[in-house]
């Protein structure tokens, strides 16, 4: 490329004279042999409309809609329909197309498209789940409803207010605290035991689903920090190397933090990830009790 | 792109060295007029902007908030053995102790107002009822003890740390279940 570059160079000086020739023909010049008048329509073809396939597979789906540009109309729900055939298996797929070639207008969130990111968090036929992860039911006469996280403040359309999940997030100190320096001097060690405990806990996205899931959260989501949030504190008090086991679990010793767990277990059912936060918080709540 | 930007070229010295025999050639018309003629009518676009101070987005922010909706919660959640076994468990519980309470206040107060309360005269009152009458409230007096006492025990379990697996959960609902309408029409009908 480098030495085509050089050699049009060469030519720049030519290049004025060829363009200016260029731009005395518009493009819509006809120059050559063409007759006046178009070709006759018995001569050409016909673009016809897509007829509808006969083993289409037409799926509805209904969506909740908010817009905040308009405050005072209500939730609705918006249906669409998709033939199953030209949609990719998961339901994010069918949003993605219905935002691509329906509704440019729909409105979520999505990112890794394979589970990891969490962005895609929302409730699909009932359930909390990553729409990425979920696939759509084949059944086409069954219709499926996607709603936002439940009991949520909605940003717009599937897109939920997560800032008090994240607060919550951030008040349980998701991080490591020490007081000592390590014995080398360079990282802190593990038993393999102890590095075993951490599995199941650290895996945790922070999609929301398991939170938005749980009934106690969502009448005390002010002051219950949730499924989510309490697994990860769980994932600091069991880590062997942290030091503030102590104040961690002096945090959560109110009514409110974690004994607003009522082991409904529905974090458990919902997690995409196949983690168990019901079983972190009887852990929690173990550790606090012995 | 490499491919159309070599044959770019070749036209241009073609055209340069011989103008006349280009202009003629058909491959010239079709291809590199339009290429041509893009370079010279790039759309432009101006973006504009307002400037705004971080306290004036807060504020627009926490305009948007006021009128954020909930999303829709417990009328749309899926039922799952789960929650509507927790639901049923705190129903059931409140139900007993309520009429726990209710009973052992009206005995408190029965001398007062010269009820009957004692086990005598309601044993007798109860004998006197048909039998259709007896059971479907026996019935309707073990359901909520039988059921609050086994889930009760799973509760139990839980709180130990066992028995948290989705499967786990999901069967020993279901045993629960069976248990308690076994149990309780064992109790409504003969006992």
């Amino acid at each position: 490329m480098a030495a085509l570059r050089t050699t049009s160079r060469l030519f720049a000086a030519t290049r004025p004279a060829f363009k200016s020739q260029i731009r005395t023909r518009t493009m819509a010049t006809v120059t050559g042999t063409a007759t006046s008048g178009a070709v006759p329509p018995s001569q050409t073809t016909t673009v016809k409309e897509p007829a509808a396939d006969a083993d289409s597979k037409i799926k509805t789906f209904h969506i909740y809609r908010w817009n905040p540009d308009e405050p005072s109309t209500k939730p609705r729900m918006q249906s669409y329909t998709l033939d199953l055939n030209k949609t990719g298996p998961m339901m994010l797929d069918a949003l993605i197309r219905i935002k691509n070639e329906v509704d440019p207008t729909l409105t979520f969130r999505r990112s890794c498209r394979e589970g990891i990111c969490g962005s895609c968090a929302m409730n699909i036929d009932g359930v909390n789940t990553l729409a990425c992860l979920c696939r759509i039911p084949t059944d086409v006469k069954a219709e499926s409803k996607i709603y936002p996280l439940p009991h949520t403040y909605v940003v717009k359309d599937i897109v939920p207010d997560l800032t008090q999940f994240y607060k919550q997030y951030k008040s349980i100190k998701p991080y490591l605290q020490k007081n000592t320096p390590a014995p080398d001097g360079k990282e802190y060690l593990q038993s393999k035991e102890e590095r075993k405990k951490l599995d199941g806990l650290y895996e945790c996205i922070l999609c929301a689903c398991c939170s938005t899931s749980c009934p106690s959260y969502w009448w005390n989501s002010e002051e219950y920090l949730g499924p989510a949030v309490l697994m990860q504190s769980y994932r600091w008090i069991a880590d062997s190397r942290d030091e503030h086991t102590e104040e961690r679990k002096a945090q959560l010793d109110n009514s409110m933090s974690l004994y607003r767990c009522h082991t409904i277990l529905n974090c458990s059912r919902t997690c995409p990830k196949g983690l168990n936060p019901g079983y972190a918080i009887a852990e929690i709540k173990k550790a606090m009790a012995l | 792109m490499l491919t159309q930007r070599i044959a770019q070229q070749s036209l241009r010295r073609l055209a340069a060295s011989q103008p006349g025999l280009v202009s003629q050639s058909m491959a010239f018309k079709k291809f590199a007029a339009p290429a041509a003629i893009m370079g010279s009518s790039l759309q432009t676009r101006p973006i504009t902007t307002q400037p705004m101070k971080p306290s004036d987005s807060y504020e627009i922010l926490v305009a948007q908030r006021k009128n954020r909706p909930n999303s829709p919660h417990l009328t749309i959640y899926q039922p799952q053995i789960p929650w509507i076994l927790s639901i049923t468990n705190r129903i059931t519980g409140s139900v007993l102790s309520g009429a726990f309470y209710i009973f052992g206040s009206a005995y408190l107060v029965a001398p007062l107002f010269g009820w009957h309360l004692d086990s005598a005269s309601l044993a007798a009152a109860f004998g006197a009822w048909p039998v259709a009458a007896k059971v479907l409230t026996k019935f309707a007096f073990a359901l909520p003890f039988t059921f609050h006492s086994f889930n009760g025990i799973r509760h139990f379990v839980w709180d130990s740390g066992k028995a948290f697996k989705n499967a786990t959960v999901i069967k020993t609902g279901w045993v629960v279940m069976g248990l308690t309408g076994v149990s309780s029409l064992a109790l409504a009908l003969f006992l």
